[in-house]
């Protein structure tokens, strides 16, 4: 693979990359296998069969988008509808996928097929936090990605499996390590007035669109704005954040 | 419940969940952009993680709850605060963690 210039990535050898990159993937994994563990319960009580279940968690990979479908086929709804749905919730990984493109830099495009198939929220915040410091290298990048998505299949397993066991996961506060990681993420993209101020911003015109019944858009719309106000305060004063 | 259907309406979540994904990073990587665009796209993370977080910590349960007995928004104060100072994403996450379970440990929310 072409691995373009690296910064500090160059001097390690690939066995330290790849730990460093798995290494950084360890909120995540905590996350993943929780809300993992709450999607495989679900749909088992839902009735999906094991294999449909994991291949859920394989081939789309997409937290909130899963637990919706999941909902949508134990009501019996058609089939372009849960497609259709699916499209809209996830769009806004076209938005992240567009802003992390620049870092990626002379990857080729196998490497980049590769890294859009595991570009989550939670990938795509640990990348774009990360990338902000040092040059995206692939063996780290994938690293990070793959553990991700082994925890977030093995928990499936685990909550389709056991999830008999545990009726309630609200005592461990397990619910709480997704917008916990959320908070981490988002600081990290925190550089100085004008990214707070789209951050406030964008969050605002999101709960707002939420209680307004936009529940699907409502991410999507907020971020175009958002990015829109930074935009705008950027140009119009001239000057780089 | 029909398997079969199933996995058919896996493959067509899988195809407009990946398209989205690929093609910009496919079409846009490594290419010069406007100016405008470029700057655009760096507000992007913030405004799309604070957009993904704000509703989960001020309506965790659908309907606009800020008060005292919402332990999502009130654990994310410290979180924020460990977050900022440590800027690693292990310590905010223990801390939100740990503070819920405790608070809910001692009945509260």
């Amino acid at each position: 693979m072409e691995v373009p210039e690296l910064l500090e990535e160059k001097t390690t050898t690939p066995a330290a990359r790849w730990l460093g990159g798995m290494a950084s993937a360890m909120p995540i994994v905590i996350g993943y296998v929780t809300i993992g563990f709450a999607y495989g319960v679900l749909a088992n009580k839902a009735g999906l069969s094991m294999f449909n279940t994991l291949l859920m968690s394989v081939i789309v990979f997409a937290g909130s988008a899963q637990f919706i479908a999941v909902g949508l086929f134990a009501a019996g709804a058609p089939l372009l509808s849960i497609i259709a749905t699916t499209f809209v919730v996830n769009l806004r990984h076209l938005l992240m996928s567009a802003s992390i493109a620049p870092k990626l830099q002379g990857w080729r495009k196998p490497a980049l097929a590769w890294f859009a198939f595991e570009l989550t929220d939670e990938t795509f915040g640990l990348h774009s936090g990360h990338f902000a410091s040092h040059t995206p290298d692939p063996l780290w990048v994938f690293a990070a990605n793959l553990t991700a998505q082994v925890a977030w299949v093995a928990g499936s397993w685990l909550g389709a499996s056991f999830g008999q066991l545990i009726t309630d996961v609200r005592p461990y506060a397990l619910d709480y390590a997704l917008p916990a990681m959320f908070i981490a993420l988002l600081v990290m993209q925190l550089r100085g007035g004008k990214t707070i101020l789209v951050a406030a911003a964008a969050g605002v015109i999101s709960t707002g669109l939420m209680l307004a019944g936009l529940d699907q858009w409502s991410v999507i719309l907020a971020t175009i704005l958002g990015a829109t106000l930074g935009m705008g305060l950027e140009l119009w004063t001239n000057k780089e954040s | 419940m029909d398997q079969q259907r199933i996995l058919i309406g896996l493959f067509g979540m899988m195809l407009v969940t990946y398209l989205p994904r690929v093609l910009p990073v496919w079409t846009l990587a490594g290419r010069a952009l406007p100016r405008a665009v470029e700057v655009w796209l760096r507000y992007v993370p913030p405004a799309v993680l604070a957009a993904m977080l704000l509703p989960a910590l001020v309506m965790p349960e659908g309907a606009l709850q800020i008060n005292f007995t919402n332990l999502y928004l009130l654990a994310a104060i410290p979180a924020f605060f460990v977050a900022w100072k440590t800027r690693n994403l292990f310590a905010p996450v223990l801390t939100g963690m740990a503070l819920v379970a405790l608070a809910r440990l001692l009945g509260w929310g």
